[in-house]
């Protein structure tokens, strides 16, 4: 059996439009991916029949949307086979799942002197955090480098490990370099020492399923809207021997226990991480793709999604003056690339003409560009609903644009 | 020709296009033509940062008039960016405030100019007018 992407996109209909004239090709999945009708449609439902605040009241709607939203941690924590329920946190997406961490983990565990562990591969979403809460400790940000393939130097973790090490943040897949890292490899020498690792699952968790007990992770933070979900909606998945011992990260409702002036003492994990009125219809909508997801068949799925970027590549390579950022010998929907004595500006803004949607810029990872000695990049980015006819549009588009320099 | 029949000029030049992509390798042939900003004024200091690219923007105040010199490091922009110096290099500050670059709408290119766009085309306008805001009181105080 093989996957078809022209049935898929019956559930993508925005995919179905005319940009300047132009059909479009969506290659920016990796900024935001499209939502199927089926999400859509459970948002549209919830809101329309069935809205009231969680957790606070004893109505009809409240509780039935109490129900769902407690229901979609259920469905959330079985995709990611964690153990229990309330180590599925809800946030706005990965960038506050990982300042979450980065703040309370920090409270409790990180001192002066300590440090931190990064890559230069990072998203600044899981740079500046550290690097806050860095400042605010007196503690040292060390970065595991990576070589010209776009492969991590795996071989200096070993050296950058050391006695004062307190956490290892690292992306799962790159979203300028598409490099799928090791991270089983680096949460097994964390753990030899004891320590806990923060994967960034931003660009890893729309192409793998993850199964956090196997992956043995200590957090893994994802956003809706790059898994066919929603906007503002997001998950960190933490051990409830973290949770437990980390402070709450914001302050308010939902929060607490028991509130006095004197002292407040705080309700329990997942809530006690889940200040305020949470973004439920964001979460019930991230629930309803995660569901969407699991009726796909996951290995025709990655090998189609696999099968695009392989072409892609092929493809691009033959255009002259042409130069692909990362080449790993694993990689996952990511293509970034330039083309001599064009800027990435004005390839943008010439394909979008043609109906091609990428990214251009620094992509959120100056580090990425100091590497490569570039300003910026361009960044073609495929989901599985994208086709191979769309690459070869994407290919002749390119083709087409070079002639104009 | 005052800045508005300059305006026009380019309105009309760039009206008997109807391809897109005319338009742009128009553009593209400007900012190919457009002399570079001198060297030692493609500085951080003179430079105008977007996220997308990048603009260089020198001013020289001399006989009441101001002259711009100015460099992007994309095409497109920088061809806007020499219209721009056409209509705005070489004018009282009172001629550069009293007029905005209308232009780039009716040549539908307006997406250019959107605060959204951080190609640092906006940016530019907007430190053209500071300036000569800034030559304007200038001058006022000085008569």
């Amino acid at each position: 059996m093989s996957f078809d992407p022209l049935k898929i996109r019956k559930d993508f209909p925005i995919l179905d439009q005319k940009v300047n004239g132009k059909s479009l090709v969506y290659l920016d999945n990796a900024a935001t991916s499209q939502r199927p009708v089926q999400v859509v449609e459970r948002m549209n439902e919830f809101s329309l029949i069935t809205n009231g605040n969680i957790h606070r009241a004893t109505h009809t709607f409240a509780n039935k949307t109490t129900e769902a939203f407690e229901q979609a941690r259920e469905i959330i924590r079985s995709y990611l086979n964690a153990t229990e329920s309330a180590e599925v946190i809800f946030t706005s997406g990965t960038t506050e799942s990982i300042n979450l961490v980065a703040h309370s983990f920090g409270d409790a565990f990180i001192h002066e002197g300590d440090e931190v562990i990064v890559t230069e591969m990072e998203h600044h979403a899981n740079i500046v955090p550290w690097q806050m809460m860095c400042e605010r400790k007196g503690a040292k940000l060390k970065v595991i480098p990576f070589n010209e393939k776009g492969e991590l130097s795996i071989d200096t973790l070993d050296s950058l490990i050391t006695g004062k090490t307190k956490i290892i943040a690292v992306t799962h897949v790159s979203n300028v370099l598409g490099t799928v890292n090791p991270v089983a490899t680096i949460i097994e020498k964390a753990h030899l020492k004891n320590i806990p690792v923060l994967i960034d699952g931003a660009q890893g968790a729309p192409h793998f399923q993850i199964d956090v007990q196997t992956l043995d992770c200590d957090f893994y933070a994802f956003s809706g809207h790059k898994l066919y979900g929603p906007t503002g909606s997001g998950v960190l998945y933490g051990k409830r021997k973290w949770l437990d011992q980390m402070p709450p990260f914001l302050g308010g409702g939902e929060m607490i226990d028991r509130v006095t002036f004197g002292k407040t003492t705080f309700n329990e994990i997942p809530y006690k991480f889940e200040a305020g009125t949470p973004n439920y219809v964001g979460a019930i909508g991230l629930a309803a793709a995660i569901s969407y997801l699991e009726s796909l068949d996951h290995t025709l799925v990655l090998k189609h999604e696999q099968n695009l970027l392989q072409f892609a590549s092929e493809k691009l390579k033959t255009i002259n003056g042409l130069t692909i950022y990362g080449e790993a010998n694993e990689k996952a929907g990511v293509l970034s690339f330039n083309i001599e004595g064009i800027h990435p500006f004005d390839l943008g803004t010439l394909l979008d003409q043609l109906g091609i949607a990428v990214r251009t810029g620094r992509l959120c990872a100056d580090p990425i560009m100091d590497h490569f000695e570039v300003e910026n990049m361009v960044r073609s980015s495929f989901a599985f609903y994208n086709t191979m006819e769309e690459v070869e549009v994407f290919y002749q588009a390119l083709i087409r644009l070079k002639a104009m320099f | 020709m005052t800045i508005d029949e300059i305006q026009q000029e380019i309105i009309d030049d760039f009206a008997g296009f109807e391809d897109w992509m005319d338009k742009y390798s128009l553009l593209i042939e400007l900012g190919n033509e457009m002399a570079p900003i001198d060297v030692q004024y493609k500085v951080d200091e003179n430079l105008i940062r977007g996220c997308q690219s990048r603009v260089w923007l020198h001013q020289e105040y001399l006989d009441g008039t101001i002259t711009f010199e100015a460099e992007s490091d994309a095409l497109i922009v920088k061809g806007l960016v020499a219209l721009l110096l056409k209509i705005y290099s070489g004018r009282t500050p009172h001629e550069i405030l009293a007029s905005e670059p209308r232009f780039i709408d009716e040549i539908g290119l307006r997406q250019h100019l959107s605060p959204t766009r951080s190609n640092g085309l906006l940016a530019m306008v907007k430190q053209m007018k500071l300036y000569a805001l800034a030559y304007e009181k200038i001058s006022t105080k000085n008569n």
